[in-house]
């Protein structure tokens, strides 16, 4: 029964698919395009199923080749490892989407490795957030950022410098995990996440295993970016062609923050890493110093996807504070602020290159109110995510951060309670400046309604919204439509699958 | 002491390879030199693994019928050598896109000395 397979079948499709379309290319691109898509939408589609059957019948475990765990390798689909998985197969599959009216023009030529990395990057990220096995975690962790790195690399002249140092660096942090893993490897003698999680008590307070899990931590944070090991981020996304920072912003640095969660907390335990070995205590201070940062310089962009890098690295700062505090409000918020700031990033580097697409730029001082004419839906959505950003009810945005909050409240710690509300402060001073500019200023002197706006391309003028193309704009709006849904729905989310899955020992 | 420094040789010279391979990939300026860095740091945690496999007085892990089954401390744990394995592929195919992007810089910026490369991004 292929339904019994579900957990496995994400991973092994959208690596068959992956290796399948440059062949198809030959026959037809078309093909080649629409494999993609249509491979995504059933990545979604048994992404849902996973997290249907999980709802039904708790945790699913998936022994490949009948050998049982430790000796074989498992599949793990628990709540969480369900919901991040249909997180990112649905933001992926909208950005793919996306990237069907964009691709042709911006990455001339190299469309058909573009889907085709794109869906071994999903193939590497599924693998990640599915497996029950720490080195086949770290096989699915390289095939996720070798893509990455290809991904970057195709895009404009800067880009492949870009993509060399993040190609440095990220190895750098893979080779930590890996040499991490060795230390506990060589105490424990195995890999298994769950029968870590039981022999780890016994070996608790050996230097060997407290070097491995920072060795660990060091190595994932290098790929999450937090601060202060962020240095590849800025680059990697202002060069990459939008369709890829589409799609890197939203869910590259979320699977790393989902690792750590993953090992701090559920292979080791949350009462040793924050009270024995203060691990998180550290995690949560760099977070804290990172928000700042991030949003500091965030300000000082005067580039539309340069700023918001910039405040990727704040805003997975959030999520590393939460994991930091290290109590049941931070890992709620850590969760749902992985979530929220996927759609967000998304909606927001969507809307980045819709402007590149039509004006051939994204500087923020050259914006005026000619692009509320022009772009009204896009703009509209961008104002929604922005709003979320900030952290507006009922914005999915502003619960992630309610919850932080509360987590700072009911750990007594004020400056993390001053540091989500100075940010959210920065927030709005970085996204209000597009929006004034956008929504506030008249229209130039001199110039008619809806005027004096020299469109790049030709195409579809005429389709009565102002806006230049249905599938630019519609998966933008899609994106912060969900903003909304998420935010309204927020209370299932918590209720139904979170609070079920906070770590015993918070 | 001296027993501490001398029956961890390997690990000792598993450090130093490390330590190099992190210089060369921070203070190296040309960007081949900075890959090999990194390629000697990833051999180094190989060479950790299999050195962390090694046994005195033990065979390799395949079936001797001399000595059956029932002893496997007779035998070296194989399994950090076939996760080696699937580690140095994944190195090969590391370095495999970074010589390709070190190729595409090569191209448009006509050089791999960093110092010259930042200048020549700025300029353009």
């Amino acid at each position: 029964m292929i339904i019994n397979n579900s957990p496995a079948l994400a991973p092994l499709l959208l690596l068959a698919a992956a290796i399948s379309i440059p062949v198809l290319a030959l026959l037809s691109k078309r093909l080649a395009y629409l494999t993609a898509i249509a491979t995504s939408l059933v990545a979604t589609a048994v992404s849902v199923l996973n997290l249907w059957r999980v709802w039904e019948s708790g945790p699913l475990r998936y022994h490949f080749g009948g050998w049982t765990p430790p000796i074989g390798i498992e599949y793990v689909v628990d709540p969480l490892s369900a919901f991040v998985a249909l997180v990112v197969n649905a933001v992926a599959l909208v950005v793919l989407w996306h990237a069907m009216g964009l691709a042709d023009e911006e990455i001339a030529g190299r469309a058909v490795p573009y889907y085709s990395l794109v869906l071994l990057l999903l193939c590497g990220a599924n693998g990640m957030i599915l497996t029950g096995d720490l080195f086949n975690l770290y096989v699915f962790l390289e095939i996720f950022s070798l893509a990455c790195y290809g991904l970057i690399g195709i895009g404009e002249k800067q880009a492949a410098v870009a993509s060399f140092r993040y190609l440095i660096m990220g190895t750098v942090g893979a080779s930590f995990y890996l040499l991490g893993l060795g230390f506990i490897y060589i105490v424990t003698g195995s890999l298994n996440m769950a029968d870590l999680r039981n022999i780890l008590p016994l070996v608790y307070g050996n230097p060997a295993i407290t070097a491995g899990l920072t060795l660990i931590v060091v190595g994932m944070g290098i790929k999450m970016a937090i601060f202060p090991l962020h240095g590849w981020l800025p680059d990697a996304y202002t060069y990459a062609p939008s369709t890829t920072s589409a799609l890197i912003a939203p869910l590259g640095t979320k699977v790393a923050a989902y690792v750590i969660i993953r090992v701090l907390f559920y292979v080791f335990d949350a009462g040793y890493v924050s009270g024995a070995l203060p691990m998180t205590d550290f995690i949560a201070w760099l977070a804290a110093i990172g928000i700042i940062y991030g949003s500091v310089l965030a300000i000082a962009q005067n580039e539309m996807k340069r700023m918001l890098a910039y405040s990727s690295v704040a805003q997975i700062g959030y999520i590393g504070l939460g994991i930091g505090m290290a109590n049941p409000f931070g890992f709620i918020g850590a969760v749902l602020h992985i979530v929220n700031h996927a759609f967000m990033k998304g909606t927001l580097f969507l809307v980045a290159a819709n402007l590149r697409k039509n004006s051939g730029h994204s500087d923020i001082a050259r914006l005026d109110a000619a692009y509320r004419k022009k772009l009204p839906w896009s703009m509209a959505a961008f104002t929604l995510a922005a709003l979320s950003m900030i952290g507006l009810p009922p914005t999915a945005g502003f619960f992630s951060k309610w919850y932080l909050a509360l987590a700072a409240v009911d750990k007594g710690n004020w400056v993390f309670l001053a540091v989500i509300l100075v940010s959210s402060l920065l927030n709005a001073v970085y996204f209000f400046r597009i929006l004034e500019r956008v929504y506030l200023l008249p229209p130039p002197a001199g110039e008619k309604e809806g005027e004096g706006f020299p469109l790049k391309s030709k195409t579809g003028a005429g389709l009565g919204l102002g806006e230049e193309k249905w599938g630019l704009m519609i998966p933008a709006c899609v994106l912060s439509f969900c903003l909304l849904l998420l935010g309204i729905g927020n209370a299932g989310i918590v209720k139904g699958v979170i609070q079920r899955i906070i770590p015993i020992g918070m | 002491m001296i027993d501490f420094i001398l029956g961890h040789y390997v690990y000792w010279a598993i450090i130093a390879l490390l330590i190099i391979g992190l210089y060369g990939m921070i203070f190296k300026n040309n960007l081949a030199k900075k890959l090999i860095g990194m390629t000697i740091f990833q051999v180094a945690i190989i060479m950790f693994y299999v050195a962390s496999a090694s046994k005195w007085a033990a065979t390799v892990p395949v079936l001797d019928t001399a000595l059956g089954a029932a002893e496997a401390a007779k035998y070296i744990s194989p399994l950090q050598h076939c996760l080696m394995l699937t580690a140095i592929v994944v190195g090969v195919a590391t370095s495999g896109v970074a010589f390709a992007l070190v190729i595409s810089i090569f191209r448009t910026y006509k050089t791999l000395t960093e110092s010259v490369l930042l200048e020549r991004m700025k300029s353009s």
